[in-house]
């Protein structure tokens, strides 16, 4: 045990419902926190009383705690505290908060991920709301979103948020980081139902088997489920090896593509356009429906222009992207409602449809509208825009009995 | 002339139709408790300000002193005053401190500030609270004097009034302006003067306007003298007793105070989102109808999403009550909206519409919000939006103190706007592990029979007593929730808050738009 101050949390200008708590470990003396609060005529008491739990739970009996706070949530306090334990104290255990019921769900291999919102893994007050937006899923990123010497409070704070924040929905997803450190991101989130592990920087199968190998050996939430895979391409290398990579584990559903480090690992600027991406970009569409698992597309980074990211979605859609990444929630209706079949889309997709299971009720082996014949692929296509349609809520799934 | 400190005493309180405690006296005058919406009915006559004459005012019209110490001195500036100022220059304000470093440097003592709102650059008028010069302030107490007022450190008690409100206080008598200072970014030396010209320039002087009719000395302050006749003249000279001419009157780019600029943040803009979709479900965006957004970023923001929806279906409001800001005058010229009727501007664009554009036009709490006058403006309006620092399950809002009980904003218009066809608050469901819905607020500032909607980002909650809404919205796919739901699911994310305590003192008084008091504020203990 040494005798340093010890910190960890955010009281900076900005930061919001979050603390920062300053440790010291004492000899004797006892417990004693001193606490500079906004909240601490309505929740004084609650704080004082999560942080002895805390302390106690370490076995810590004599400290000095001063607690900075700016409206943290209990889970936000308990996970600060615990990252400032564990900076003196060597242990294996974890203050864990309750499991919501609500994070139980688990998720499809094939559901939607038209939008995914990232989320800096040590900044609550991105979090707490983050449900509201309806995106797909939203990603709590320990890799590029989080400073060097901040990983550590990051992990318990992500592993808390998992288990006391309702995503109202959302697939629940990590980025952890890179390989080797990545691996030890996993004990805090594979316990905690994780819906969807995010793999940067993604360039063999091998690392695939690593990340999998890893997750067989902890306890999961629910021991029968399945925790997807979803890798990062951001390499020539890696987009060589994309074949191999999307193949490289069952539990793989989609590859994504992270083009700023793409385009700077082959020398060149990246553009709107994107021509300079173009091949890396189809061949992972390509890979990715040749391996049955969805292709998602890079962020794009200008938050004030919506217009832009509009553009930027039909483009995609229309190379054959499945959905793309979010930085910022305004963007996320815009992708979801673009990468969503459109009106035209559906109306034409039903009459195709209804087409093709006439002629199957008649026994015709040949699907027509009037005189035009409709090729097979062609109702495959239309069955998706309409499976598309229904599970995203904006068709009746008993809409051909209408 | 209000000098006598009360203490308040348990046999001076009593409690109001709504429940709260409040004193009968305060500051040695006798106060009404409030009796209901609409229950207090005004006797009497309006106050009437002393007759004066012409032969008592230089016929060249020239009312011209040299200084604004001069000026007060001549305006008879002495012990136990009622001063008044406004707040159009809302954070940029210089004058308002000026006028008491004159009464400190001169010794004067229990001095009534009156002004129409506060802001942060009057923070240098705590020492004038400390040292005597100011006994208490009547009008609002934002930020800096807010904490000190709720501290128990003011030497009377504070009185909050809306902005219809204060107009009432004036011409009902309730409270009589010795000296009005109103500084005016273009004036003649006859005192006719407006806030649309000179490089000051704020806008609208709406607030000002009753101070000139009502006081017993007006001082036109201006920093743009022009030759007679300064027009437009929203303050007439006729009022006027006295005017001068400084270097500056104040910083035009602080008119645009925090709360006046849209927000960014993607919580709010969800908000605002779905408070639009609400209005649009129950059949309130239609042509010819009419609004108010309120200050504050996500009322703000509420503009633009009606302005996408109007153009979207072809449609037209007829008019929008201001504060005007920038996004309010692209809707006037896009034609979007046919009129601004605008009680106070809110940035520069704003200003420069109200100059130029005859259909953008100034107004005042008696054109808009006076109780006590004949009709109420207010309740014509469509719809309002309005922010709250805290509602309950009965739907009473606050928006003066905070959670922890602390005094940290004025009313503003906001009382006033209550009485709209529907009123509306977008607000989140807590802020910084603040929950927003209590079981009872900690101050009333509105009554909860006036307040039908509450949007937060996890749910809408309408007023039991608006069924007609209620049928509106089912089966809208709204995310329609009660007011106890609601408050539930603040709860389960942000634990249950303790009951905050207070000390018995109370500091300020919220007075309703009708004069009567609504709720008390105590002291905090810190």
């Amino acid at each position: 045990m040494d005798k340093r101050i010890v910190y960890a949390g955010n009281n900076g200008e900005k930061d919001r419902s979050d603390c920062r708590v300053a440790l010291e470990i004492t000899a004797s003396g006892g417990i004693q926190i001193e606490l500079v609060s906004k909240v601490k005529s309505l929740y004084g008491d609650t704080i004082i009383r999560i942080s002895k739990e805390v302390l106690k739970f370490f076995l810590i009996e004599h400290a000095k705690l001063i607690i900075e706070d700016k409206g943290a949530l209990d889970f936000v306090i308990c996970a600060r505290l615990e990252a400032a334990i564990k900076q003196v104290v060597k242990t294996d255990k974890e203050f864990l908060p309750t499991m919501l019921n609500e994070n139980l769900y688990t998720t499809a291999f094939d559901r939607p991920r038209f939008s995914r919102l990232y989320l800096p893994g040590n900044t609550p007050s991105l979090m707490i709301n983050s449900g509201i937006h309806k995106s797909n899923g939203i990603i709590l990123d320990l890799e590029d979103a989080v400073a060097e010497e901040k990983k550590n409070e990051a992990r318990c704070l992500v592993r808390n948020a998992l288990r006391s924040l309702d995503f109202l929905g959302s697939e629940r997803m990590v980025r952890i980081n890179q390989l080797p450190m990545g691996l030890e991101d996993l004990y805090f989130i594979v316990p905690h139902n994780v819906n969807l592990i995010l793999v940067p920087k993604c360039e063999h199968a091998s690392q695939i088997h690593q990340v999998n190998e890893s997750i067989e050996k902890m306890k999961r939430a629910q021991p029968d489920d399945r925790i997807w895979l979803m890798p990062i391409i951001e390499s020539a290398l890696g987009v060589m090896n994309a074949f191999e990579i999307a193949k490289s584990a069952t539990n793989v559903v989609a590859i994504a593509i992270g083009l700023e480090d793409y385009t700077a690992d082959i020398g060149v600027h990246r553009t709107a356009e994107g021509k300079e991406s173009l091949f890396a970009r189809m061949q992972l569409v390509n890979v990715c429906k040749a391996a049955g698992i969805q292709a998602i597309d890079s962020v794009f980074s200008d938050v004030g222009d919506l217009e832009g990211l509009k553009r930027n979605v039909e483009a995609s859609k229309a190379l054959g992207f499945d959905g793309m990444g979010c930085i910022h929630p305004r963007q996320v209706k815009i992708i979801n409602d673009n990468f969503l079949p459109s009106h035209e889309e559906i109306e034409k997709a039903k009459i195709i449809v209804t087409a093709f299971m006439e002629a199957k009720r008649n026994g015709l082996g040949v699907v027509s509208i009037g005189t035009k014949m409709v090729d097979a692929p062609v109702v495959k296509r239309a069955q998706r825009v309409i499976d598309l349609a229904v599970s995203n809520g904006v068709l009746d799934a008993k809409w051909s009995n209408n | 002339m209000r000098s006598i400190k009360m203490k308040m005493v348990s046999d001076r309180l009593t409690t109001n139709v709504i429940g709260r405690v409040v004193p009968t006296m305060v500051n040695g005058n006798e106060a009404i408790p409030f009796k209901g919406v609409g229950k207090h009915r005004p006797s009497g006559k309006r106050f009437s300000p002393p007759i004066s004459s012409c032969a008592d005012f230089p016929s060249d019209g020239n009312k011209l002193l040299p200084s604004l110490k001069e000026s007060l001195l001549q305006a008879g500036l002495k012990d136990g005053m009622v001063i008044s100022t406004h707040h159009h220059f809302r954070n940029g304000d210089i004058i308002a401190v000026q006028i008491f470093d004159i009464a400190a440097e001169l010794g004067i003592k229990n001095l009534v500030w009156f002004p129409s709102a506060s802001f942060e650059c009057h923070s240098p008028l705590i020492k004038y609270l400390e040292d005597g010069t100011i006994h208490h302030i009547e009008g609002s107490m934002n930020g800096q004097l807010g904490r000190f007022t709720s501290q128990g450190k003011m030497k009377g008690v504070g009185v909050l009034r809306s902005h219809g409100g204060r107009y009432q206080a004036i011409q009902d008598g309730e409270i009589v302006i010795d000296i009005a200072v109103i500084a005016a970014p273009t004036a003649d030396s006859f005192g006719n003067a407006n806030g649309v010209n000179g490089s000051t320039a704020c806008g609208s002087l709406g607030f000002a306007l009753g101070d000139s009719q009502y006081a017993n000395k007006v001082i036109v302050v201006t920093d743009n003298l022009v030759p007679f006749p300064c027009l437009p003249w929203q303050i007439q000279g006729n009022y006027v007793d006295f005017v001068v001419q400084v270097d500056k009157i104040g910083i035009p780019e602080k008119i645009v105070s925090g709360t006046t600029e849209i927000t960014k943040s993607p919580d709010r803009l969800f908000l605002a989102e779905l408070t639009a979709k609400f209005c649009e479900q129950v059949g309130i965006i239609r042509d010819g109808f009419s609004f108010q957004a309120g200050a504050g970023g996500t009322s703000l923001s509420i503009g633009i999403y009606f302005a996408e929806m109007l153009k979207a279906k072809g449609m037209k409001a007829r008019f929008a009550r201001g504060g005007s800001n920038k996004y309010l005058v692209n809707m006037l010229n896009e034609e979007l909206v046919e009129y601004i009727l605008d009680g106070q501007t809110f940035d520069l664009d704003g200003v420069k519409s109200m100059r130029e554009n005859p259909r953008h036009v100034s107004t005042s709490p008696f054109t808009s919000y006076n109780y006590h006058g004949k009709g109420n403006f207010a309740s014509l309006l469509d719809v309002v939006i309005l922010g709250a620092t805290e509602v309950d399950i009965n739907f009473n809002a606050n928006v003066v103190t905070h959670s922890d009980g602390v005094l940290l904003h004025g009313i503003g218009g906001w009382q006033n706007c209550l009485f709209a066809k529907c009123t509306i608050l977008p607000i989140p469901l807590f802020r910084d592990r603040i929950p927003v819905i209590r079981d009872e607020v900690t101050t009333i500032c509105g009554p909860g029979e006036l307040i039908d909607v509450i949007v937060t980002e996890r749910g809408i909650a309408i007023n039991p007593l608006r069924t007609d809404l209620i049928e509106l919205v089912k089966d809208s796919g709204l995310p329609i929730k009660t007011i106890h739901e609601l408050k539930h699911e603040a709860e389960k994310i942000c634990g249950t808050p303790a009951q905050v305590i207070f000390e018995d003192e109370i500091v300020a008084v919220v007075k309703w738009v009708d004069g009567t008091i609504i709720d008390s504020i105590r002291k905090v203990k810190f």
